[in-house]
This record gives structure tokens, sequence and C-alpha cells, in this order.
């Protein structure tokens, strides 16, 4: 008898989300990274609310990207450490439990992340959204997912590698191109009151194939030497 | 094997564990009776770990056959299997009974006593609040065998057990093993520590560069290698 994939999949999750309670490793490595940036990039320009429109979505994004590869390195290090991924691979439980599991712990994580920093975005770069508010929430929900489910998928298949911290990145940037232009485009459509249909119906199909995709293969991934 | 020996619960034919050139297992070809207690001895870079992991599930063959209870995807027989690796299998950050609680959920255990019976079985304290990261490496050592042992299977793979174990505790397991043996489970056990099983091992499995080259019922070697019986 072994307990149902959903049952699985939300121990995994909380013993994740009780780990990352203790250590507070994703979480703050996220965060510093993320003020960094923010910090750094007000002192460097000085834009007036009209080009704050204009650069805010790339700039949000990029930020996001970059913390996320940092949560994204960090979930799979603690299942390598005593290697106790080997006691997942040896028990019943479905390999795709797992998965999800990760996946739905990074989006909490990046998204807490995201909810910390919006805020600081707006005072530092004087942002108005000229679009209504509810869609870049969408564009936000939709964008973290397309980001973090590739990004588990590619930080597990980069588990095994000797420099997994610079081949993460080496991966996923590449495959997520159409993501981050669709995040990109639709922020900054929203914020100067443009319809960012088009972007976020990508970013959903985006969402839809990947997570198929590595759905598919993931139990793969998991028992590859 | 007579008319009369017991089925083997094991079987491995001509296996063949290739990494890049170089083959840490060169053809292994055994039966394992079940209800008995194995010791696999050898040196470093014999094979023992390779062969364990690939009796688990974890490494695949680059050729030849595993059967495990008759079943040769391990995954048909993993709720039978019990794995004890070198390293401790456990999350530093938990405490051991929050380790099993999360494990014992993995294989549908639905007992909510049974985290705390393994832990006493081991010689632990299951109030033990602190985390697995602060245990010495024999409690570490002992809490892993806990959690080998939570999900009461038919066949335990262990490797290096009793290493970093004081004399006394190590014992203590080495006991426990036997009496885990006498309810009619297989045990296989990697160790570098033979003698602490003499009186327990039902049989010494010799590995030598991949191969198993003996096997006895006592500690001693055999003088001819090639007298492997399978």
């Amino acid at each position: 008898m072994s307990a149902p994939p959903t049952g699985i999949t939300r121990t995994t999750l909380l013993k994740d989300l009780r780990l990352e309670w203790r250590s507070k490793d994703a979480v703050n490595s996220m965060l510093f990274f993320s003020l960094l940036v923010v910090v750094v990039f007000s002192f460097s320009f000085d834009p007036s609310a009209e080009e704050s429109r204009q650069i805010a979505g790339g700039l949000i994004w990029v930020a996001f990207l970059f913390a996320a590869v940092v949560a994204l390195n960090q979930t799979w290090a603690r299942e390598i450490r005593n290697q106790v991924l080997d006691a997942y691979r040896v028990s019943p439980a479905p390999a795709n439990s797992l998965f999800l599991a990760k996946t739905l712990g990074n989006f909490i994580f990046v998204s807490v992340l995201e909810a910390l920093m919006t805020p600081l975005f707006i005072a530092f770069y004087r942002l108005r959204t000229l679009g209504p508010a509810w869609q870049l929430l969408l564009a936000a929900l939709l964008g973290t997912w397309a980001l973090v489910v590739n990004g588990t998928f590619f930080a597990a298949m980069s588990l095994r590698t000797r420099s997994r911290e610079i081949m993460l990145p080496l991966l996923l940037f590449p495959i997520s191109i159409p993501a981050v232009l669709a995040m990109v485009q639709s922020t900054t459509a929203i914020l100067n009151g443009e319809s960012a249909r088009f972007w976020i119906v990508l970013l959903a199909t985006y969402d839809v194939v990947f997570t198929t995709v590595c759905l598919l293969l993931f139990e793969t991934v998991l028992n590859a030497e | 094997m007579t008319e009369n020996a017991p089925a083997p619960v094991i079987t491995v034919s001509n296996l063949i564990k290739q990494f890049g050139r170089f083959a840490a297992l060169r053809g292994v070809t055994a039966e394992f009776s079940g209800g008995k207690l194995y010791a696999i001895l050898g040196d470093n870079g014999a094979g023992k770990t390779t062969l364990l992991r690939t009796l688990a599930g974890l490494s695949r063959p680059s050729s030849g056959a595993v059967a495990i209870l008759g079943a040769s995807k391990f995954q048909d027989i993993c709720q039978q299997v019990g794995y004890m690796a070198h390293p401790s299998l456990l999350y530093d950050e938990m405490s051991g009974i929050e380790n099993l609680k999360y494990f014992a959920r993995l294989y549908g255990i639905a007992s909510p006593t049974r985290c705390a019976e393994v832990i006493r079985a081991v010689g632990l304290d299951p109030g033990l609040v602190r985390p697995v990261g602060q245990y010495s490496q024999g409690m570490r050592q002992r809490m892993s065998l806990a959690r080998a042992l939570l999900n009461d299977p038919k066949i335990l793979l262990l490797d290096e057990p009793f290493s970093n174990v004081d004399l006394h505790s190590a014992t203590g397991m080495v006991q426990l093993l036997a009496r885990t043996r006498d309810e009619g489970k297989t045990i296989f056990l990697v160790t570098h520590q033979a003698s602490l099983l003499e009186d327990a091992a039902d049989e010494f499995v010799w590995m030598e560069f991949g191969k198993i080259v003996a096997r006895s019922r006592e500690l001693k070697r055999p003088e001819n290698p090639g007298e492997a019986r399978t």
C-alpha cells in the first residue's frame, strides 16, 4: 500500500516549507539579491514616471529571474546532501509527486519574494499602472510558474553535474526566452494601459506545454546516473 | 541448487556495471536464499556498494539481470526492500522522528506508533527533539537503520551500518539484525568490520575486482577463490 500521489506532494511540500523556515537559505539569498538590484539600478538611473513604465517590466523580471535561480539551486542541494534523494528513489512514491512538490515550493518562495519586492520597486521607480492591476497579478502568477517549472526541472537535470550553479542558468535562460519576453511585454503593456492579451495567452500556453513536458520527462531525469 | 533448497529471493545473472571504461561489476552471478544474513566483504573498490546499489534499483546494470522476490523491476517490490546507504539519507535540519514520519508517508504507513517503535528498536529515544545534524555519527547511523526498517521490509540492503559506531552500539545493532533475520527477513550487509558478524552472519561473501570470488559459512576465506558457490 502506498500513499496517494497528492498526499505525497502535500507531505513533501510541507517538509520543504519546514526546512526552508528553519534554514531560510533560499528566501534570504533571493531577498538580498533582489534588494541589491533595486537599489543599484535606482542609483544608476533617475527615470521619469513615463520612462519607469517603459523599463520597469524588464527590470523587475530580470531581477526575479536571477533571484529565482538562487532558490532553484537550493531546493535540490538539500536533497543531495546526505543523498536523501536516494531514499525517495527507493520508496514507492511517484517521481512526479516530488517534482510537483518542489515546483510548488519554489513557486511559493518566488511569490513571497515578489510580494515583498514589488512595493519597493513601486516606491523606488515611482510606478503607477495605467492598465488594470489585476492583469499584472495574472501576468505575475503565470510568469512565476513559467520560471519555476522549467527551473525546477533543469535544476534537477544539472544536479549531478560538477558545476551545477553555472549549468542551471545555461540550461534555463535560453529555454525561458519566450516566457521572459511575454512576462516583460505583458507587464510593460499593462503599466502603459495597453492590451496584454496576446502576451498573457502566450504565457499560459507556455506554462501548459512546459508543465506537461516536465511531468513526462521528470522520472527519467530523477533516475539518470 | 537441490530440489529441497529454498527458492532464492535474490538472483543475479552475469551482472556487469560499467562507469565509462571502468567496470565496477564484471559478471556477477549468484543466488541468495531468504531468511539469511549475508555479509559482503572485500577491499575498497571491489564492487560491494555498486552491487548493493544495483540491487536497490539505484544503479542500472550495463548488462545482466537482477531478480528480487521474482520481480525484475525494482519498483514492483520496493515496498519489500529497506535500504541504508553510507550517507545517512536523512535531513539534517529535522529531528529523527520528523524524518521518519516523512518517509512513513512515502510508504503509506498509517500506524502512528511505527516510527517511535523502530527508533526504540535501534536504541534511540523517539522524543529526541535535536535535529539529526546535531547527532553523533553513531546516532545518525542508528537512525538511518531505523529508516531502513520503517516499512518492515522482507529484504534489507545495508551499506556499512557499523562505520563510526562504537563497539557497544554496533553489538546492539548486530543483535537487532540477527533478530530481524530470525523473523525471516533477508539481510545483505556490506562491511569492513566482518568480525562483528562472526556469530550472526549465515554466509560471508567475498568480492574482488567486481566479482564474487568466494562464499563461506565461516569468516575464514576459503583457500581456493575458484570455489565460489553460486
